[in-house]
C-alpha cells in the first residue's frame, strides 16, 4: 500500500516537473512579430504628452479587446501608441488622430462610441428601460392604492368583533 | 396574480435566449467590422520579399479581381492557411501578399519551404502599411475588385469552407461586374 502510494506520488511529481519544463520551453518559443528594435516614446512638450495619454486611454487595443492602448502589451497596441505619438508630435489634433484610427479600424476602436443610428440602442436603451421601469412602478403603486381604498384598509364588522374578542380574552 | 407570477419566468426565458444567441455568436464577435469595405485599397509602395529587388504598389491591384493576404512567418495560424492559399493559387486565383512585421530571411525561408502562392509579397517590416489596412490579427485576407476597391475582409485563417463558400463565389460575382 505504502509502495503504491509512493509510486503514485513520484509519478505525479515527475509529471509536474515535466509540465513546468514544457511551460518554460513554450515561453521561450512563443511566436511573435519581430520588427525593428523599439525606442521608448519621449515627449518634449507636456501638452502633447497629456494628449497622448488621454488618447491612449480612449483608444481600444484591437488585439486585447477589453484593454485600451495604455493597458495593452500587444505588439499592435505598441505600434498604435507610437503612431499616436508621431501624429501628435507633428502637430495633429486629437480629433485628427481619432479620425485616423476610425478610418482604419472603425468605431470599435473608440471606447466612447459615437451617437449614430447603429448605436442608438446602446445610448437610448438604458433610458428607455429606466422610464419603462418607472412607469411600471408608478402604475403598480397606483393599483395598490385603489385596492387599499376599498374594504381592505378598514376592518369589516366581523373582523371588529373578532378583534374585540381577542382583546377581551387578554 | 398569475400574470405576476409569469413575468419573471418570461424575463428569464428571454435572458436565456439572449445568452444562448450570444454564446453561439461568440466566435464571430472578435471580428471587427472593417470600415475599409467599399473603399479603395490604402496606398502603399513597398519592396517585395523576393530575391530580386522589386516593388509592389497599390496601383497594381487595379484591373483584376484579386486577394490580398496579410501573412507572417511567426504567425501560427498562417501555417494552417498556407496550404489553402497554395490550393487557391492553383485554381487560378490571383493572390498578393503583404508580409507583416517579419525578418526578410524568415519570410523567404517560409516561401521556399512551404511554396509561394503569391504573385508578389510586399515586405512591411514595421507594420505601418498594416495599420493602413486596419490589420489587427494576422492572417487577414481582403478581396479586391477590378477597380481596386476592397469588397470583403476575412479575419483569421481562410479555411477550405471559407474559400469555397464565400471567397470563390464572391470572386466570380466581382469578375462578372
Amino acid at each position: 500500500m505504502n509502495v503504491i502510494m509512493k509510486n503514485h506520488l513520484s509519478v505525479r511529481f515527475v509529471s509536474y516537473i515535466v509540465l513546468c519544463f514544457f511551460c518554460l520551453v513554450s515561453l521561450q518559443l512563443q511566436a511573435g512579430p519581430r520588427g525593428a528594435p523599439k525606442e521608448p516614446i519621449v515627449f518634449q512638450d507636456q501638452q502633447v504628452e497629456d494628449d497622448y495619454l488621454e488618447l491612449s486611454e480612449e483608444l481600444r487595443c484591437l488585439v486585447c479587446q477589453n484593454q485600451n492602448l495604455i493597458d495593452s502589451n500587444a505588439e499592435l497596441a505598441d505600434d498604435l501608441r507610437r503612431e499616436v505619438a508621431k501624429m501628435l508630435k507633428k502637430g495633429q489634433s486629437k480629433e485628427q488622430v481619432k479620425d485616423f484610427m476610425v478610418d482604419r479600424y472603425g468605431d470599435f476602436v473608440l471606447y466612447n462610441p459615437p451617437f449614430k443610428a447603429q448605436t442608438i440602442l446602446l445610448w437610448a436603451g438604458p433610458f428607455v428601460l429606466m422610464f419603462w421601469a418607472l412607469f411600471a412602478m408608478l402604475r403598480k403603486i397606483k393599483a395598490n392604492k385603489t385596492e387599499n381604498n376599498g374594504d381592505s384598509s378598514e376592518l369589516s364588522e366581523q373582523e371588529k368583533e373578532k378583534l374585540q374578542a381577542i382583546l377581551r380574552n387578554k | 396574480m398569475k400574470k405576476q407570477f409569469m413575468m419573471p419566468l418570461i424575463i428569464f426565458g428571454l435572458l436565456v435566449v439572449l445568452l444562448v444567441v450570444g454564446l453561439m455568436k461568440a466566435q464571430y464577435i472578435r471580428d471587427v467590422p472593417s470600415p475599409l469595405i467599399g473603399k479603395p485599397v490604402p496606398q502603399f509602395s513597398l519592396p517585395t520579399v523576393g530575391q530580386q529587388p522589386q516593388t509592389f504598389s497599390s496601383e497594381e491591384l487595379k484591373g483584376e479581381v484579386s486577394l490580398v493576404n496579410i501573412w507572417a512567418s511567426w504567425c501560427v495560424s498562417c501555417r494552417a492557411e498556407h496550404e489553402i492559399l497554395n490550393h487557391a493559387a492553383k485554381l487560378g486565383i490571383k493572390i498578393y501578399g503583404i508580409n507583416y512585421k517579419d525578418e526578410i530571411a524568415d519570410a523567404r525561408h517560409w516561401l521556399q519551404t512551404r511554396g509561394d502562392p503569391y504573385l508578389k509579397s510586399a515586405h512591411d517590416l514595421d507594420g505601418r502599411i498594416g495599420i493602413d489596412w486596419g490589420v489587427y490579427g494576422v492572417p487577414e485576407t481582403f478581396v479586391i475588385d477590378k477597380k481596386g476597391m476592397i469588397r470583403y475582409k476575412h479575419t483569421g485563417p481562410v479555411y477550405i469552407d471559407d474559400l469555397e463558400n464565400k471567397i470563390i463565389p464572391l470572386i466570380k460575382q466581382l469578375e462578372a461586374e
